[in-house]
């Protein structure tokens, strides 16, 4: 072949860095967080104070940590609807397991692990099996999961709630690694933030520097043509819901050490959550595209949001409303930016 | 590797179904280094069955598969890529929201480092990706794009100029000029004729268009309800003969002889 069939040479002058930037997925996501923090600096003062900063990190952090898994799921094409019970359900596990079988901590700590990496593993095997959508795969398993939360709980404990493990053996260690804080320029900060930080650019590096990550995108874009090359597409599926798995474990570990007790009926509702701030974050809802980078960013918007409405005095059920606005509102601006980034 | 007279993939008297459905029975095919062999046929003749089999997507129900004269039963893709088989399909396995790079050695990742910094070798993988499509004569500043912007032609030629890369020694190509324009499918019924001829490499061109099939092949298939319609050398086939065939063969007497005195039945 020599250069007079060559197709018509595509001329692309270098991009200005504004559009590169536009470009990338997060680029609605860091926008969006701009607006929510000017928002709420104006309606509320206080919430301008570094103090109110590490609470706004703190509570992004415990939607942030599941939610980057939750992103990974949906850049490879799935959905978990179980991640917000199935935390309460590790942290049960980890308790219930500790308290009343094993009377170690550890081997509660062990066994939440292998249960919520279990529960992943159950639902990407049910989705490759049923060959089901996703939706619906763990939206039956987020449905077991409430159920047996509470009636495991009350048929073990006879409560609602579990025993309080802050008196066993090797607590103040478990807390040490899960829920202590750390004073960082005079502001004290809880160690999840950290976790989650480290959690957000393991995800990135993975996603944007390995083999793994490439193939991660690949099966949410077409993943008739990721089989096609040769990529094990079942074997990634399965490994990304126990990706969220193992985030849920993280969070139950750290809300665990953090009360000592743990409410059977909790967690309910997150799960949309930690999709919500995936989607806000450039995530498509069909797979393929997306970024961990813009799940922190998500995260952070709905940190900032819940408490901005307590700074700002408001009543807190307008947090809902502004979840719901943000992910409508994010939905369109992210569609329409990634149009004009595929049309160059 | 097999001498020159080994066919690189040999089928005999193959065979699938599907539950109660016959999908394909009783064909025959040799492959040799250097040859293109076209295989036409309507919609649901089996062109699609026969050529996943060949690429190791689907498994055959009868007869024998062999490549470089041994007995296989591939029971994926990757096996048939590892014995140098590659299928560039009409879907041509890319995902249209990755970039050109990533696609080109997706599955196939370069990568460097040790340990957990064992990561992807972005620089040597947009070289490659850029030379070899060079070579197709496709140049392509920003490798960067998703390959969902590129042209269609463009698109088969990053699919083609992708197995060749990662050592096809015989390609399947299905349906490649399908959606082109004129100037389009010439230039990559060029490159499969180089990849034949300069390259040595089998080519099996799945095709609708005999005028397209009859430039490139040297041997030429015909496939009807599932089984072979006219099996013949380019030697010993003209255009037209295979145009007849093409559009239905001995049938086309009966409906010719049928439409007579109201309408021309176009071959």
């Amino acid at each position: 072949m020599t250069s007079d069939m060559a197709a018509p040479r595509r001329q692309v002058k270098p991009q200005a860095l504004w559009k590169q930037v536009l470009k990338r997925p997060e680029a609605g996501a860091l926008g969006g967080a701009v607006l929510v923090f000017l928002f709420f600096s104006v309606m509320a003062p206080t919430f301008r104070q570094p103090a109110a900063l590490t609470t706004v990190l703190y509570q992004a952090s415990t939607i942030g940590i599941p939610a980057v898994a939750v992103a990974l799921l949906m850049m490879g094409g799935e959905f978990d609807l179980s991640a917000g019970v199935a935390v309460t359900t590790s942290s049960l596990a980890a308790s219930i397991f500790a308290t009343e079988v094993a009377g170690n901590l550890w081997a509660g700590v062990i066994f939440a692990l292998l249960f919520s990496l279990g529960i992943g593993a159950l639902n990407g095997w049910l989705l490759i099996r049923t060959k089901l959508h996703s939706f619906l795969v763990t939206l039956g398993t987020f449905l077991m999961l409430q159920g047996l939360n509470i009636a495991i709980t009350k048929l073990i404990t006879g409560n609602v709630a579990t025993r309080d493990i802050s008196g066993m053996a090797g607590f103040k260690l478990g807390q040490a690694i899960f829920a202590s804080t750390i004073a960082i320029g005079g502001v004290q900060i809880s160690i999840a933030i950290v976790y989650w930080l480290i959690f957000v650019a393991i995800a990135t590096w993975v996603l944007l520097r390995t083999n793994v990550g490439n193939w991660i995108f690949a099966i949410g874009g077409q993943s008739d043509s990721a089989r096609a090359v040769g990529v094990p597409v079942k074997r990634v599926k399965v490994a990304l819901f126990m990706v969220v798995g193992f985030s849920c474990w993280f969070l139950a570990m750290h809300q665990l050490f953090d009360y000592n007790t743990v409410q059977s009926g909790a967690g309910i509702g997150n799960e949309l959550l930690y999709i919500a701030a995936a989607v806000v974050g450039g995530c498509l809802l069909t797979g393929g595209y997306g970024s961990a980078v813009g799940s922190a960013l998500g995260a952070f918007i709905f940190g900032m949001t819940t408490e901005g409405v307590i700074y700002a005095d408001w009543d807190p059920d307008w947090f809902q409303f502004f979840v719901g606005a943000m992910l409508v509102l994010a939905t369109v601006v992210n569609t329409w930016m990634r149009l004009r980034a595929v049309k160059g | 590797m097999a001498s020159n007279d080994t066919p690189i993939i040999q089928l005999k008297r193959i065979g699938k179904n599907y539950g109660a459905i016959n999908a394909l029975r009783g064909v025959n095919l040799a492959v040799r280094q250097g040859e293109v062999t076209c295989i036409l046929g309507d919609n649901g003749a089996g062109k699609s069955t026969l050529i996943n089999i060949v690429a190791g997507l689907f498994a055959y129900d009868e007869g024998e598969y062999l490549v470089d004269g041994e007995r296989v039963q591939f029971a994926s893709p990757r096996e048939a890529l590892d014995r140098g088989i590659a299928a560039v399909y009409q879907t041509l396995a890319l995902v249209p929201l990755l970039p050109v790079w990533r696609n080109f050695f997706l599955g196939s990742e370069l990568r460097r480092g040790w340990g957990p910094f064992h990561r992807l070798d972005i620089e040597t993988m947009c070289a490659e990706t850029r030379e070899a499509l060079h070579k197709m004569g496709i140049d392509l500043e920003d490798l960067e794009q998703p390959v969902g912007t590129l042209s269609g032609g463009q698109r088969q030629v990053v699919a083609i100029a992708r197995a060749i890369h990662f050592g096809a020694r015989m390609l399947i190509l299905d349906e490649p000029t399908a959606a082109l324009g004129v100037a389009q499918s010439g230039l990559v019924l060029r490159y499969i004729a180089a990849a034949a001829r300069e390259h040595g490499i089998g080519v099996i061109f799945i095709t609708h268009n005999p005028h397209h099939a009859y430039l490139v092949g040297d041997h030429f298939m015909v496939l009807a309800r599932g089984e072979v319609e006219l099996d013949a050398p380019g030697s010993e086939l003209s255009l037209e003969s295979l145009m007849f065939h093409m559009a239905g063969g001995a049938g086309l007497n009966v409906l010719q002889h049928e439409l007579r005195g109201r309408n021309t039945a176009t071959g």
